[in-house]
């Protein structure tokens, strides 16, 4: 057990499992403060809110507070397993020093709290009751001869040695103090916990059944609750302070069997170090405890739905009120329908633009929530719904950094790829509400807007809103200042049959927008060079929702089609984070 | 939560535990740790988990995504036919296994992960029961002489998929390997017409003859260098 000695800065020739398990529990404690803040949404908020002082790309690192989560969860996972193994090792050599089968010195350091007005050192204490007395006294003889003479560890008559060894070695006795100490029990629980929440995290999981990850997530309260009482019963001991000064390690270290008989060396006295866990996580449990009061007052906050729209194509679109809601360009809610379920809460980007009275959804009906709500909204019955049978809603939010940066560009690229147009939405309605009630003070001056797709169902609502800023534009004499460009990614021959015929006509035949769909993908190297040729000596904003491959793609033309004096075109690239 | 499949989660959850019970095994191995051949024993198990639940079976609805390279062990899982594709044999391949692990402390974690994984899997077999239960009593179905509702009660060879007529009607109760499907060519030339290979009809016979007497005739009076059958004018403003 060079373990304790070890532990107390002596010797660094042992190996020592305890200072081993030691150091990634503090790490532990540091990571397991750290894992709950990123998920306190409504915190984060906060702080971006009040941290409006700081620059735009300050605050777009809350934006990655998920990234950040599952990082600290990664290194939790890390930590866990190093300090389980290393414990292992510890309760192994801790019980086969308590069954003497050990060197001397363990065994020696081991039998210290078996007699009256005693600490003890090793936590592995259960023995044969009955023999214990008189075994004790006897070791200690023996222990003192031995010492005293060769060193050689003391042959005991062999029914002592049997009686001795029966019980309590290993594996039972690793396995009895897993269950028996409050360390062992809270340890394999949480560590089980852990693995459960992890396993249920990965990318499968998550993006195919929700509920099990959400779920199965929850585990997390007892995770908290079983770290915070793991130290509890203090079995990591130390030489308290008191005997430190009586007694040196350093000078008793060789005259073990002298404890106690010289003055020099008095019996230690040992006591278990008190839990530091519960210091490092009580503070972010109670402002995750805030978090989840916070969420549940804003869902008892009334939300109207004032208009149910379904489109094609299995979509439909919520326009909601509710008492004090201010949004930005850009944001997300998340929503919860106490009807469909009572416990979860799923994001959506927000399509409606600030300057509207009501904030609307689009809802992809995909699994069973959103087919819920498609239900409880009544869509799938033909006639008129009643007011008053639509469902209630919960709304959290709106969250995640607003996208102002479209404004202070003149002329701008908006790229968005499949479901990563749904910002825009947001993003083109704003503009347009701005350019009508003040056009001069609006400094964007051009848009334009490509939308890359893969098949021609996504395509319905957002045409829509296209069609209607295509005509509105033309009724204001302004047809130039959105120019858009849907790419069709994914065409088949029959499909590019139906296109060429239909080529000549006026209107485009699967949007129905004047402006027609172009197939395959786009080539950024042209559009990027037309652009610019257009736009000779500006600050061009290229903002993309979209898969990375496309931003490594993006951010690499905006800088090769970029003049490199102050004067002439430059294409910045934004990083969105929707 | 209709539509969960748990035979996926169940599958992350095996793997983790194989991997779980080689690191066990490890520690006690090395360690040499009493009794370290359970040791032995559980890394030994946690390969085999690991190999077995590594390709990931096909979902039931929507796509799925291979793991690395699975394509390999798909072929040498395929080969143990209903031994590895039925969920319930899985379960009780999983519970069996993690038994002697739990023998050592330092494998104790791999068993009870293992036999949660085991439980997950039952539990993909319940639920996929209890939805069935409607199929089952048909008069077709000669396999349906037991009650429904309570799995133990069918005899095994139902379980191993012996009872065809039932088994057709339960599409998920087994894994299934992800194939990759034949690239279709794409179909060139489907619609592109050949030119015709006949020659043109021919008009008849008079119609034939009559543009070249017209020629002969008009070749006399002109023996210009061009005849043009429209008149031109050429018009000089």
């Amino acid at each position: 057990m060079g373990n304790w000695a070890v532990n107390e800065g002596l010797s660094i020739f042992v190996i020592s499992a305890l200072a081993l398990a030691r150091a990634p529990a503090a790490c532990l404690n540091f990571n397991c403060m750290l894992i709950l803040l990123p998920v306190c949404r409504n915190l984060l908020s906060f702080l971006r809110g009040s941290s409006a002082c700081c620059s735009t790309r300050v605050r777009r690192q809350l934006d990655r507070n998920l990234t950040f989560h599952k990082m600290v969860a990664w290194m939790i996972a890390l930590h866990t397993a190093i300090h389980t193994i290393a414990h292992l090792f510890n309760v192994e050599w801790c019980v086969n020093a308590r069954v003497n089968n050990s060197d001397p010195y363990s065994i020696a350091l081991s039998e210290l709290g078996d007699r009256p007005n005693e600490t003890y050192l090793n936590f592995a204490r259960k023995r044969i009751k009955m023999f214990s007395r008189s075994l004790s006294s006897s070791m200690r003889m023996c222990a003192c001869e031995a010492w005293s003479n060769s060193g050689l560890p003391v042959t005991m008559p062999t029914s002592q040695r049997k009686l001795r060894t029966q019980s309590n070695k290993n594996p039972e006795g690793g396995l009895y103090l897993a269950v028996t100490l409050l360390a062992g029990i809270t340890g394999v629980v949480i560590t089980l916990c852990l693995i459960l929440i992890i396993t249920s995290s990965t990318k499968t999981i998550r993006r195919s059944y929700f509920e099990v990850f959400w779920y199965t997530h929850h585990l997390f309260v007892i995770f908290f609750i079983g770290l915070a009482i793991h130290g509890a019963e203090r079995i990591v001991r130390g030489q308290t302070a008191k005997s430190l000064k009586e007694h040196n390690p350093m000078e008793c270290e060789n005259k073990i069997s002298e404890w106690g008989k010289i003055q020099k060396c008095p019996i230690p006295q040992f006591a278990g170090n008190p839990p530091m866990t519960w210091k490092w996580i009580v503070g972010p449990m109670f402002l995750y405890l805030c978090e989840r009061l916070v969420r549940f007052w804003r869902s008892q906050q009334k939300v109207v739905i004032t208009k149910v729209v379904t489109h094609p194509f299995k979509t439909i679109e919520l326009q909601m009120k509710k008492k004090g809601f201010k949004m930005e360009v850009g944001q997300y809610i998340f929503v919860k329908c106490p009807k469909v379920s009572k416990l979860e809460w799923h994001p959506f980007t927000l399509t409606s633009a600030p300057e509207e009275d009501f904030f609307s959804i689009h809802i992809r009906i995909v699994g069973d929530w959103t087919e819920g709500l498609f239900n409880a909204c009544g869509c799938d019955k033909q006639e008129f719904q009643d007011a008053w049978k639509l469902p209630k809603i919960a709304v959290d939010g709106p969250f995640g950094t607003a996208s102002e940066d479209v404004f202070s560009y003149e002329v701008v690229m908006l790229v968005g790829a499949g479901i990563g147009v749904t910002p825009f939405a947001s993003i083109l309605k704003s503009v347009w509400y701005k350019y009508c009630n003040n056009a001069t003070n609006l400094k964007l001056k051009k848009i334009h807007f490509y939308w890359l797709c893969r098949d021609t169902h996504a395509f319905e609502w957002f045409a829509d809103l296209l069609q209607l800023l295509e005509s509105q534009m033309q009724e204001s004499n302004n047809a130039g200042f959105l120019s858009y460009n849907i790419y069709l990614t994914g065409w088949d021959e029959s499909q590019a049959n139906h296109f060429a015929v239909h080529h000549d006509e006026e209107k485009d035949v699967i949007t129905g927008l004047k402006q027609k769909t172009l197939y395959g993908r786009p080539n950024w190297d042209n559009e990027f060079k037309t652009i610019a040729s257009q736009h000779p000596n500006t600050r061009i904003g290229v903002f993309l929702c979209g898969p990375e491959a496309l931003a490594e793609t993006l951010s690499k033309q905006s800088i090769s089609n970029s003049e490199s004096g102050p004067r002439g075109v430059h294409f910045i690239f934004n990083k969105e984070n929707f | 939560m209709g539509q969960i499949e748990w035979a996926m989660w169940a599958n992350e959850q095996a793997l983790a535990s194989g991997l779980i019970l080689i690191t066990g095994g490890i520690v006690a191995t090395a360690g040499h740790f009493t009794q370290w051949y359970f040791g032995a024993y559980s890394i030994v198990a946690g390969v085999f988990v690991c190999l077995l639940e590594y390709p990931r079976g096909k979902r039931k609805k929507g796509s799925t995504m291979e793991r690395c390279g699975q394509k390999y062990m798909t072929a040498v899982v395929k080969l143990f036919g209903p031994l590895t594709r039925n969920y319930y044999i899985r379960a009780v391949l999983h519970l069996l296994l993690s038994v002697p692990a739990g023998f050592l402390l330092a494998t104790i974690l791999g068993t009870a992960c293992l036999a949660i994984a085991s439980g997950i899997y039952l539990l993909e077999m319940n639920s996929t029961h209890s939805q069935e239960s409607v199929f089952l009593g048909s008069p077709l179905n000669p396999c349906s002489s037991v009650s429904p509702q309570t799995p133990a009660c069918r005899n095994a060879w139902e379980l191993l998929g012996g009872c065809r007529p039932r088994w057709a009607a339960v599409r998920g109760e087994q894994w299934t390997p992800i194939e990759p499907k034949p690239r279709e060519r794409p179909h060139v030339g489907g619609t592109i017409k050949q030119p015709p290979s006949n020659p043109p009809p021919r008009p008849p016979a008079e119609a034939r003859k009559k543009p070249s007497e017209e020629a002969e005739a008009a070749e006399g009076p002109s023996a210009g260098p061009q005849d043009n059958p429209i008149p031109v004018t050429d018009e000089i403003v």
